[in-house]
């Protein structure tokens, strides 16, 4: 153990990197929690489903950012003289009803399918949080008011409440992420007072009641930090399910609109042609299917290394 | 050396250089560093700090340790058991039927969906099992033994029913049921209030002298060993650093001993600051003469 | 400095606290003992504002107390908890526990005071951002001793601080707590259900069992055995050790 302290300039040296995020000692808040952040990602380094999923999901967001260059001529773009096609060396995955090149619509579809994931997370987590840690927190009737509307959004299934906002909003790709938004937060809201009961009698939160904090400052300082890394697991594990309702709306067209290259929407629109020409179906359903897998898989993953218990 | 026990008799359990590591990637941990010690027809009280090493010993005993945990011996042995060399299926007959140990909580060894009774009823061996009823008659004879004054009524209640120091009473007496000869309590009361402990304590030291068994005595509690065992061995970073009778404790030589003593706080004292124990690197290696 | 008259809190069907009265002239250290539903812990949390269902009557620096605190209130009074490792934030740097007092009061100059506040505890710098996690327990004492001195309270209430920690580290503790409450001036109330440790920091004892005070003396007056009640004797011996001929007789009771 030195006392020594390693000014900030040395950070980019790479051997004495290493050496400042392990340092047992250390120096300042940036390196307490950049040095969290690497033993975390050591851990998940060490667990080579999660790297698979990172590693396909990290494919993903690439294709995503890359559809331009992967398919400069857009997604929309017809053939009807090369309907049909099935894969080859000219179209890898074939060409649709339309002639349109199918690798093409997959690698623009990413981008709505990483849009529906992000946006969905964006919404729910904050409200999940914010409803379920001062249900938990505050508990008497202000537990019993947000459990109950909780529970109404609950006692639905998801996919058939995300088709009944869809159908009272109209068909549409907002509309879409707001309705599996609203389907898609009672969950974490669950979670958060689940977690929250478990934290509001611990003795620090009590120490910070006698600081004499309000209570909404700890519910924000204290309380969301130790939520929060279960609210990440569940969420990446509930993408699945979000990517699976955004597609199931797309696929019964109330999501993404034609002529927009939505996985689901994609998957619909090849039904007719299952016998014939199956890539229409198959390549959109494996994208959908390996896209969840690998959300599911890197939650699993992550709540190995989020587990404060870990430590 | 062959380890010797104070009553002279031949040792029923000896020890003879254990040592426990712990491998991981970044390091290796060396929880205990070669113990050797014999117990026979006596209290023998192990003493330490946390992380001393004293459970993981009395754990090696029973062959109980984490499954990363690399156990090795010179000689493990009980009786003409050699507890190492043994099989899993041939520890099944040491642990529980001849070494018995007590836990911390009782209340998180007893399965808490079943009756107290029924529970220590199948610590009894199935070749000394009889008719149902003779089984309860035994249960409520050990019961007695323990000192429960309403042996019926415990039998019928479940384990979130009884109190910590009834639940260490009923856990002595599961224990104790298949006659074991030597039993290892580690921090057996260290839950309970010092009142209760007395009590359960006084039960125990009883059973010990009545029932011709063998005691190893894990705890922290340095004043409390010393005053209930016969025979202290003091750890200190997975060594034993000094053995004594535990009459003689305050004339202990080892400087961690002697700190340790010094840093209890005693009804009676005048010290306005409590001498605080330095910690010297040598005793990590150092055999005291 | 504090005067609790006839204080009693109940908890759903049972009474845990039954009428308990004491008085702690300024900057004298008081000790609860007893074991544990004893409800001496529940006096310090009513003392600290934690339990706000109590009856009775509470005074604290000359101000009868109501169940609900005001901000001012905590500046005063502190406490230290059992467990250290419970009681400190396992996402907060010391840095951080440290600070986070001096926001919530809106006092300036956090960082020279953070630092005058781990040096007096013994913990120094080099600790300042790190984890609970990468402290051992005795170091996570000394934090949570910090965190509570940093407002610079008058009144210190200290609940089993050292019963979770070895005996060597609970010397280093019981002197660290001797030094400050000299220094500082501090009014203190210990609860323990070690008799030892009371009787070592304490100036004036009283024994708790059922709820209720039922001996009060100087520390003095329990070295020369000039307690009288049964119970305060069977604490007394039962923290010398164990004794085969009392348990003997205690354990058919």
């Amino acid at each position: 153990m030195s006392g020594e302290t390693h000014p900030l300039g040395n950070v980019t040296r790479a051997p004495g990197l290493r050496a400042w995020l392990t340092a047992e000692v250390t120096a300042s808040p940036r390196q307490a929690s950049l040095q969290r952040l690497y033993y975390g990602w050591r851990r998940l380094r060490n667990n080579p489903t999660a790297m698979a999923a990172l590693v396909a999901l990290a494919c993903l967001v690439a294709v995503a950012i890359l559809a331009p260059l992967i398919a400069p001529e857009g997604y929309d773009e017809q053939n009807l003289a090369g309907r049909l096609l099935p894969p080859s060396g000219a179209h890898w995955f074939g060409t649709d009803d339309l002639g349109r090149d199918i690798l093409a619509r997959l690698a623009w579809g990413a981008r709505i399918t990483l849009m529906i994931a992000t946006l969905v997370a964006a919404i729910v987590a904050p409200i999940g949080l914010l409803v379920g840690t001062a249900a938990g927190y505050f508990g008497g009737w202000v537990d019993a008011v947000l459990m109950r509307v909780n529970d109404v959004f609950l006692s639905f299934p998801s996919l058939i409440l995300a088709l009944g906002f869809v159908a009272a909003l109209g068909p549409g790709i907002r509309n879409a992420i707001i309705a599996i938004s609203l389907t898609a937060w009672p969950p974490i809201a669950r979670l958060a007072r689940a977690e929250t009961l478990t934290i509001r009698n611990a003795d620090y939160i009590a120490a910070v009641r006698i600081q004499g904090a309000s209570a909404s400052r700890i519910i924000a300082r204290h309380i969301v930090p130790m939520c929060l890394p279960s609210v990440i697991v569940r969420i990446t594990l509930n993408m699945a399910g979000i990517i699976l309702t955004a597609a199931g709306l797309g696929f019964l067209g109330l999501g993404a609109q034609p002529p927009m290259p939505e996985w689901g929407a994609m998957l619909s629109a090849g039904r007719g042609h299952l016998t014939g020409a199956w890539w229409l179906s198959a390549v959109p359903g494996a994208a959908i299917l390996i896209t969840s897998l690998a959300f599911n898989l890197l939650g699993d993953g992550l709540r190995d290394v989020l587990d404060p218990r870990s430590e | 050396m062959m380890p010797q026990s104070v009553t002279g008799e031949t040792p029923r359990l000896v020890v003879d250089d254990l040592r426990i590591t712990f491998r991981t990637p970044q390091r290796v941990i060396e929880a205990v560093r070669g113990v050797s010690f014999a117990v026979g027809r006596e209290k023998v009280g192990i003493v330490g700090e946390s992380g001393s090493g004293k459970s993981m010993t009395g754990r090696a005993i029973l062959r109980l340790t984490p499954p990363r945990a690399e156990v090795s011996a010179k000689r493990l042995s009980f009786g003409d058991t050699d507890l190492l060399a043994s099989t899993e299926r041939q520890m099944l007959k040491v642990r529980g039927r001849r070494i018995a140990m007590i836990m911390q909580d009782p209340r998180h060894a007893l399965d808490p969906v079943m009756r107290v009774g029924e529970q220590i009823a199948e610590a009894i061996p199935a070749e000394r099992r009889g008719r149902a009823a003779e089984d309860r008659d035994r249960v409520l004879a050990m019961l007695e033994a323990v000192h429960i004054r309403d042996p019926r009524h415990v039998y019928g209640l479940y384990p979130h029913e009884v109190s910590g120091g009834m639940g260490q009473r009923v856990m002595i007496a599961m224990m104790l049921m298949p006659e074991p000869s030597l039993l290892i309590a580690d921090e057996p009361t260290s839950a309970l209030d010092v009142t209760v402990r007395l009590r359960v304590l006084a039960i125990l030291d009883e059973l010990v002298a009545e029932r011709n068994l063998g005691l190893i005595f894990i705890s922290h509690d340095l004043n409390l060993v010393a005053s209930f065992c016969d025979r202290v061995l003091i750890m200190y970073a997975g060594r034993i650093v000094e053995e004594c009778v535990a009459s003689e404790l305050a004339r202990a030589r080892h400087p961690y001993t002697r700190g340790l003593l010094a840093s209890l706080p005693r009804a009676g004292d005048t010290r306005a600051r409590l001498p605080v124990l330095a910690r010297d690197p040598a005793w990590m290696t150092s055999e005291l003469g | 400095m504090i005067a609790v008259r006839d204080l009693r809190v109940s908890f759903a069907a049972a009474t845990v606290v039954d009428g308990v009265s004491f008085h702690v002239p300024p900057e004298e250290m008081f000790g609860l003992v007893g074991e544990s539903g004893c409800g001496k812990s529940t006096v310090l949390r009513v003392l600290c504002g934690l339990n706000p269902a109590w009856s009775g009557q509470i005074v604290i620096g000359g101000k009868a107390m109501s169940p609900v605190r005001d901000r001012a209130f905590f500046k005063d009074v502190q406490m230290v908890f059992q467990d250290p490792y419970g009681s400190l934030h396992p996402r907060h740097t010391v840095n951080t526990a440290l600070t986070e007092p001096l926001a919530i009061h809106g006092i300036g100059g956090a960082d020279g005071r953070v630092a005058a506040v781990l040096d007096q505890v013994g913990l120094g710098g080099a600790f300042r951002y790190r984890y609970p996690h990468q402290l051992s327990g005795g170091q996570r004492q000394r934090l949570a001793i910090a965190r509570a001195l940093i407002l610079e309270p008058k009144v210190l209430l200290l609940d089993e601080p050292t019963s979770a920690l070895d005996v060597s580290v609970q010397a280093e503790i019981l002197n660290l707590l001797t030094d400050l409450r000299r220094q500082r001036n501090l009014t203190c109330i210990l609860v323990s259900h070690d008799l030892a440790v009371i009787a070592h920091m304490c100036d004036r004892i009283g024994v708790m069992q059922h709820g209720r005070i039922v001996e009060e003396l100087t520390a003095d007056q329990l070295n020369e055995n000039a307690a009288r009640h049964p119970y305060t004797i069977e604490l007394l011996a039962a923290s010398r050790g164990y004794d085969r001929a009392l348990g003997e007789r205690l354990a058919d009771e």
